[in-house]
């Protein structure tokens, strides 16, 4: 599972030539008084494993949620595979009919902090809801599919049992391999291990890093830094409601440029 | 004693079965009628509608406050003034279900709302529109939830529906009245009444029990989630 550690290069790099599978601009959200995003831009390019950082509070959490429309953002910009989510039109936000951002999230799963998983089901069944009720795919195939990718998260004895049987950590390797089945092109990861005992963490992080060694694209938002660090192609770092500092992880670990940002270093060093 | 047992039971008792019958009958289709209120009014409760939501609570409040015993009179009495007349029958199935169902609306909204948001989400997340999250996730869960409830409720109305016999159906109450305005034998025939009373609810509570048993599933039995579910019936039941 663990395997060898030589960094794989990403399958691309962003550059002018390849389309960003994600595009956010001046996203902004608010909750009554409280602005939470002041003007994000973003993209994610396809096979990149992106890792949002930052203090708490900064945003990072409601980004993600705005990117699959968990959280309704204020104003903004979202395009997510050519598709564009929202926008604003003549200065008044408009949000894609409702089928096509239910495509969109179908497309793009999330792994909660807290797993979420469906209590009322079994693991396996929590595998094949989405493929089965929202992709309509055929029962048989996707049990089948969800049998393999059991297996790739270690659990594969565990098909029959409940959530409240599995620990934290299987429970998330659990949420994984539901996020998987969906045969994703983005999967948003929010705090997958923050939940978690100390001694759960390295399961999980072990079945995040083998879908960023095949190339899988991902947004990671963390708070482990040393994770971020081996595994990113792409940091940014947020705060106060903007992406303060964006580079690769030896510019924004190693030189770090803003005040902000090397304040937030030392904080998480000390 | 002697007489008791094998003269007044074996001459009164088949009578005062035929009442028993129409308890049984009052009771299931007030409670299928009630079930049918109970989550139509726990949706408009948790629509976010205000008007529904605000109908539903000055439902239920009226309910709370008002006897079951002037509920059923006013819809058999006074009701017919304004040109709705129904049968003692109807009436009776009509006033126990609009009682069970404000309470069971309090049972469904509680069951709903117990379902955890996070599994809600992780339904959006996947892909899925409101309504298949609510049929999917929430609904089932919910259910589960609610039914030792429901179950209780099930009981309690099976010995309210006694107040029917203030509007002339002929349930197991009334037989009793008119054995005993017949007879003159009020203290053995109200200890028949309440003898069946005791039969029909003792054995409708095992049955719950074990419909309970059948349906809870292992995922309420092991874990933190069993301790989502609402407290005994006892506490929620009616006053």
């Amino acid at each position: 599972m663990i395997g060898s550690f030589e960094p794989q290069v990403p399958m691309s790099m962003p550059s002018s030539a390849v389309e960003p599978l994600l595009h956010v601009r001046a996203l902004h959200k608010t909750f009554g008084e409280n602005a939470v995003l002041r003007g994000v831009d973003l993209e994610i390019f396809p096979g990149e494993v992106t890792f949002l950082i930052g203090p708490s509070g900064g945003g990072k959490s409601t980004l993600l949620r705005c990117i699959n429309f968990l959280e309704t953002p204020t104003s903004g910009e979202i395009v997510f595979g050519g598709e564009r989510l929202c926008h604003q039109d003549g200065g008044i936000f408009t949000q894609a009919p409702e089928k096509v951002v239910r495509a969109a999230r179908a497309q793009m799963p999330m792994v909660f902090q807290h797993f979420n998983l469906f209590s009322h089901r079994t693991v396996l069944e929590n595998i094949i809801e989405g493929p089965v009720v929202v992709q309509r795919r055929p029962r048989a195939e996707a049990e089948e599919e969800a049998h393999a990718l059991l297996e790739r998260v270690a659990l594969g004895d565990k098909s029959g049992s409940y959530p409240a049987e599995l620990s934290g950590g299987q429970k998330q390797r659990i949420a994984i391999a539901r996020a998987l089945a969906m045969r994703p092109r983005l999967i948003l990861f929010d705090e997958p291990t923050s939940a978690l005992d100390p001694e759960l963490v390295a399961g999980v992080l072990d079945s995040i890093r083998a879908l960023a060694e095949e190339g899988r694209t991902m947004i990671v938002v963390s708070h482990e830094m040393k994770f971020a660090r081996r595994l990113a192609d792409r940091v940014h770092f947020i705060s106060g409601g903007v992406v303060e500092e964006s580079g690769s992880p030896e510019q924004i670990f190693e030189n770090p440029e803003s005040e902000r940002l090397k304040a937030f270093m030392r904080s998480i060093i000390s | 004693m002697y007489e008791f047992f094998f003269v007044l039971i074996p001459k009164y008792f088949p009578f005062l079965l035929q009442g028993a019958v129409v308890t049984m009958e009052l009771s299931v289709l007030s409670m299928a009628l009630a079930t049918i209120i109970g989550f139509l009014c726990a949706l408009g409760r948790t629509s976010g509608n205000p008007i529904a939501s605000g109908m539903v609570a000055v439902y239920v409040e009226i309910i709370r406050d008002v006897p079951l015993l002037v509920v059923l009179l006013v819809i058999y009495f006074t009701l017919p003034q304004v040109g709705i007349s129904l049968p003692g029958f109807w009436a009776g199935v009509l006033g126990l279900s609009l009682n069970v169902g404000a309470y069971l609306s309090e049972v469904f909204r509680a069951a709903l709302g117990s379902v955890d948001k996070g599994e809600k989400e992780a339904g959006l997340s996947l892909g899925m529109s409101r309504f298949t999250v609510f049929r999917r996730v929430t609904l089932p869960q919910a259910m589960r939830i609610a039914v030792p409830t429901v179950g209780g409720y099930f009981i309690a109305l099976l010995k309210d529906s006694s107040l029917v016999s203030f509007i002339a159906v002929n349930e197991l109450m009334r037989q009793g009245t008119i054995l005993i305005s017949n007879t003159f034998r009020s203290m053995e025939i109200y200890f028949m009444v309440a003898i069946i009373y005791f039969v029909i609810s003792f054995v409708v509570a095992r049955l719950v029990r074990q419909v309970e048993r059948v349906l809870t599933p292992r995922y309420l039995r092991v874990g933190q989630k069993a301790t989502k579910q609402p407290t005994s019936t006892i506490e929620m039941a009616p006053a």
